[in-house]
């Protein structure tokens, strides 16, 4: 590969770049570094020429892409590129693709979450590539002195059909680089797409199956300490520390207690952290730290009610985070006292108390579900090298933006003096939306006055909170004498919030329909989880749905359908927040490609869900072999428009699907005095090879919508269909998560 | 501290280190062989899988000490260019998401098909069981295993 080394620091120069309006030779050394996409190395250009913040064009022809978002798993650093590619008509197979720093200033929206990436950065996305298209085709219009209008391009290269005049975009791009930006490009049409809708391997898949560094946990700088830490358990704080044995111990350099926030700080919402508090063990290896705190003698002291300041969409609040030790137990009795009264009102249609004393038939059920631990295979950890100059982090986050805020405020720097390096991600689903682990290797690396790699144990990050809220709804429906569901309602709470959404079916498709909300406030930290709360609330609903089905004498699909198209001729409400006809597009589709009329003798569920922009319907088969659940089929219709990459969009939906059984089955985490009751994988039972299914399939409806995300959609029905299929098995509806202890006690019983 | 000899990757090096210090964190940070994950640090999860003389072995529950004078295979030793017919089949079948764990699932697969050219998947299930994944690979896992089986 061609090293082009510079002078210039990267961050300053881009930034010279980007006041300068683009257009200025970039020559980078650190692409020395980065792997072309295609199986053979790429001869690297002698000069990059840049075109916007997404696109550089080497003199030969070879292409850069800047994939602005974190990556945690869900493939953005190959589908957005491949969006960009495709405006920009190049062959992929000639695009280099390179993971940008947090840098706003160049790029939209750097947040890996809520599904949102490809949603969102569509359109950008898509401008970024025609733009620059278009400014090459401006060069070439005028190096050929001829109308723009007639040079057309194909694959990179810039073609004059009436002159038979052609180049290639690295010819062009030195010019194309000074033209000012046009406005409104064109974008190409969805039937001329040439990449978007083919499958195109993971950019980074070689350096994952060799083992190359990508990781936070894989990052060295010569010098840095490794730093470890300890957390109270929950409602508790550092009494004392005794570290005199840690200290003494072999590569130890430092023990110490931090506050990660202070006191007055005004945080955002996503300044969730569980401790502020945080006993450090600083050293030179991993190894030395983790047994230098085992070390550690800490007392802990119950912790007072505290005051955290919150920003908010209403402006500043005080939120009081409870003192006291919680248990599960307490909680469970707590949810049921809160169950029994009167929640706030989110929605009301019609008459609904009046249409339950007109029911002929009604069915009341109530579904808990526990708090989720996160696990992501890599711990909690960050680099930071804090100076009284500046500050440098490099590690996992799905939103750096989030945390930007914050880090200015505790270190005292100004935002430009502070870089946020994106590290791939071994997993994030939500965790790593917060980033108050960045916080924490800033301020030890400031304190230390060094650079800092800091960790988690397995231990530390299995108790540290982030959970997925724990859960309970009491759902309840009435039928008329023809089985039509005349009234409906949902009261839902959890621990810290509700569990309802208001506005999602089946409101609107029914005349007589409340819903309530309560929570109950709680000191143990909970944060997003892979579609939080839907991923309960689809499990919930959508059981009720397949036990009202049957109390109906319906089939559970047509019983759905019979719902949604209510919903579409005859919509009760405004704000409903789904499109029927998707929704039952899903089902068409699931019923079609499971061949759900023709199959008999099968333990199968059926669920549907829409949340964070996708429909998904999913069929489920299971059987029980030596008393053991094994999921035989599993089969996925989704709607998310336009699939940018199929195959890799059906790895997605595997997974979403594996992990949701996992969780259904044996996700729990459960609280005694304030201390998680489980800290690694011997105690907390995740979804192994064994367990995983036989066979998913993932179907995607045909449509040219724009398109939508998949990192969670595929995840909640999951919940739904394996209590809905666990039903066939063993005649017991399943209304307590997880399903594997109740599973267990069914069988003792059977 | 002392010195143990290692012989790694068909290298052998000596690393001064305390001997009761669990390979994992020697091969990572002493010898910075990152490939090999730090996962759970009990022998629970897999992420750290190695070979030791051909077995897959969890590297964060082995004392250096123990390593000595054994033929220890890293992800790095498979194939450092990805050409071992595993990691060939891990390609094909575009089996990572996060690729957090993956290579410790490439080298508890090479391991299965070391001793088993031809495994069922009753036998895939039970060698691959000591691999978490949380993004939930498993089936392109047990497809590409397969694959590679038939490549071999």
């Amino acid at each position: 590969m061609t090293i082009v080394k510079s002078t210039i620091s990267r961050r300053s120069f881009l930034k010279a770049s980007v006041l300068a309006g683009g257009g200025m030779v970039l020559s980078f050394s650190w692409l020395a570094g980065c792997k072309p996409s295609a199986e053979e190395a790429l001869v690297l250009p002698k000069e990059w020429f840049e075109l916007n913040n997404y696109i550089k064009i080497g003199e030969n022809g070879v292409v850069t892409l800047m994939s602005p978002n974190p990556e945690f798993g869900s493939n953005v650093k190959t589908s957005m590129p491949m969006i960009v590619a495709e405006e920009l008509d190049v062959d992929w197979k000639n695009v280099i693709v390179e993971q940008a720093d947090f840098f706003p200033e160049r790029f939209d929206r750097q947040f890996t979450g809520g599904s949102q990436g490809i949603r969102q950065g569509w359109k950008p996305l898509r401008t970024a590539g025609a733009t620059a298209r278009q400014m090459l085709k401006e060069a070439a219009a005028q190096t050929w002195k001829i109308p723009v209008d007639e040079i057309t391009t194909d694959n990179g290269i810039l073609y004059h059909k009436q002159s038979g005049k052609q180049a290639g975009y690295g010819e062009m791009a030195n010019l194309a680089g000074t033209l000012p930006v046009p406005e409104n490009a064109p974008l190409k049409e969805v039937k001329d797409f040439k990449i978007i809708r083919t499958s195109r391997k993971n950019v980074d898949g070689k350096n994952i199956v060799t083992g190359k560094p990508m990781f936070g946990l894989d990052f060295k700088k010569e010098g840095m300490l490794i730093a470890t830490v300890a957390h109270a358990p929950f409602g508790m704080r550092v009494k004392s520390v005794d570290d005199s044995a840690a200290r003494s111990m072999p590569g130890i350099k430092d023990v110490f207690v931090i506050k990660t926030l202070l006191d007055d700080y005004e945080r955002n919402g996503f300044d969730t952290n569980s401790f502020n508090e945080l006993v450090v063990v600083a050293g030179n290896t991993s190894w030395e730290v983790l047994n230098a705190k085992k070390a550690l003698k800490i007392e802990w002291e119950n912790a007072p009610d505290t005051i955290h300041i919150v920003q908010g969409w209403q402006g500043s609040q005080k939120v009081t985070v409870p003192g006291g030790l919680e248990s599960t137990q307490g909680h469970q009795l707590r949810m049921e006292e809160m169950s029994k009264k009167k929640g706030d009102i989110l929605r009301r249609d019609g008459d609904p108390e009046g249409a339950f004393k007109k029911a002929v038939k009604v069915l009341e059920r109530t579904y808990n579900a526990p708090y989720l631990a996160h696990n992501c295979m890599e711990p909690i950890n960050c680099y930071a090298h804090v100076t009284s100059e500046s500050a440098e982090l490099y590690g996992p986050i799905q939103a750096p933006e989030f945390i930007m805020r914050t880090l200015v405020a505790r270190l005292g720097l100004p935002k430009e003096k502070i870089q946020i390096n994106l590290a791939r991600m071994g997993g994030g689903f939500g965790q790593r939306a917060y980033g108050h682990h960045m916080v924490e290797a800033a301020v030890i690396s400031q304190k230390l006055n060094t650079p800092v790699k800091m960790f988690y144990s397995r231990e530390e990050d299995m108790t540290n909170g982030i959970y997925r809220p724990t859960y309970t709804a009491t759902y309840k429906a009435g039928l008329d004498e023809n089985n039509n569901v005349i009234a409906f309602h949902v009261k839902g709470g959890g621990i810290p919030e509700h569990s309802v959404h208001a506005n999602r079916f089946p409101a609107g498709a029914i005349d007589n329909y409340l819903a309530e909300g309560w929570s109950l406030n709680s000191n143990i930290s909970i944060g997003a989880f892979r579609a939080p709360r839907s991923n309960f609330i689809a499990g919930a609903e959508q059981s009720f749905l397949d036990e009202l089905a049957e109390l109906a004498g319906k089939d559970p699909i047509a019983f759905r359908l019979e719902l949604l198209d209510r919903a579409k001729n005859n919509p009760v409400g405004t704000t409903n927040d789904y499109d029927p006809d998707r929704y039952a597009g899903v089902l068409k589709l699931v019923r079609e490609k499971s061949k759900w009329t023709e199959t008999t003798g099968k333990n199968r569920g059926v669920a549907a869900y829409f949340c964070h922009n996708t429909y998904v319907a999913e069929v489920l088969d299971l059987e029980l072999q030596d008393n053991k659940p094994v999921v035989t089929n599993v089969v996925a219709a989704v709607d998310c428009g336009i699939v940018i990459n199929p195959d890799a969009a059906s790895n997605m939906g595997e997974g979403g699907i594996v992990d949701g059984i996992g969780n259904a089955f044996y996700g729990e985490m459960t609280f005694k005095d304030g201390v998680p009751e489980k800290n690694n994988f011997h105690q907390y039972r995740m979804i192994r090879q064994m367990e995983a299914p036989r066979a998913v399939e993932v179907h995607f409806v045909q449509n040219d919508f724009d398109p939508t995300g998949l990192g969670e959609p595929l995840f909640p029905p999951v919940f739904a269909v394996v209590a809905n299929a666990l039903y066939k098995a063993t005649g017991k509806r399943f209304y307590n998560q997880p399903f594997g202890k109740e599973l267990e006690k069914e069988i003792r019983l059977m | 501290m002392a010195v143990i000899n290692l012989n790694v990757n068909g290298k052998k090096q000596a690393v001064d280190v305390d001997p009761a210090t669990p390979l994992l964190w020697v091969l990572r940070e002493h010898l910075r062989l990152v490939g090999t994950k730090y996962g759970c640090g009990i022998g629970q999860c897999g992420a750290c899988t190695i070979h030791v003389n051909g077995t897959a072995v969890r590297s964060c529950s082995l004392p250096v000490s123990a390593a000595q004078n054994r033929e220890i295979t890293t992800i790095e030793g498979l194939s450092e260019s990805g050409e071992h017919p595993v990691q060939k089949a891990w390609l094909e079948h575009d089996v990572a998401q996060c690729g957090y764990c993956q290579t410790g699932q490439i080298m508890s697969a090479a391991a299965l098909l070391r001793t088993n050219s031809n495994p069922t998947d009753a036998q895939i299930d039970t060698a691959m069981s000591g691999n978490i994944c949380r993004c939930g690979t498993y089936l392109r896992i047990r497809d590409a295993i397969k694959t590679a089986a038939k490549q071999k």
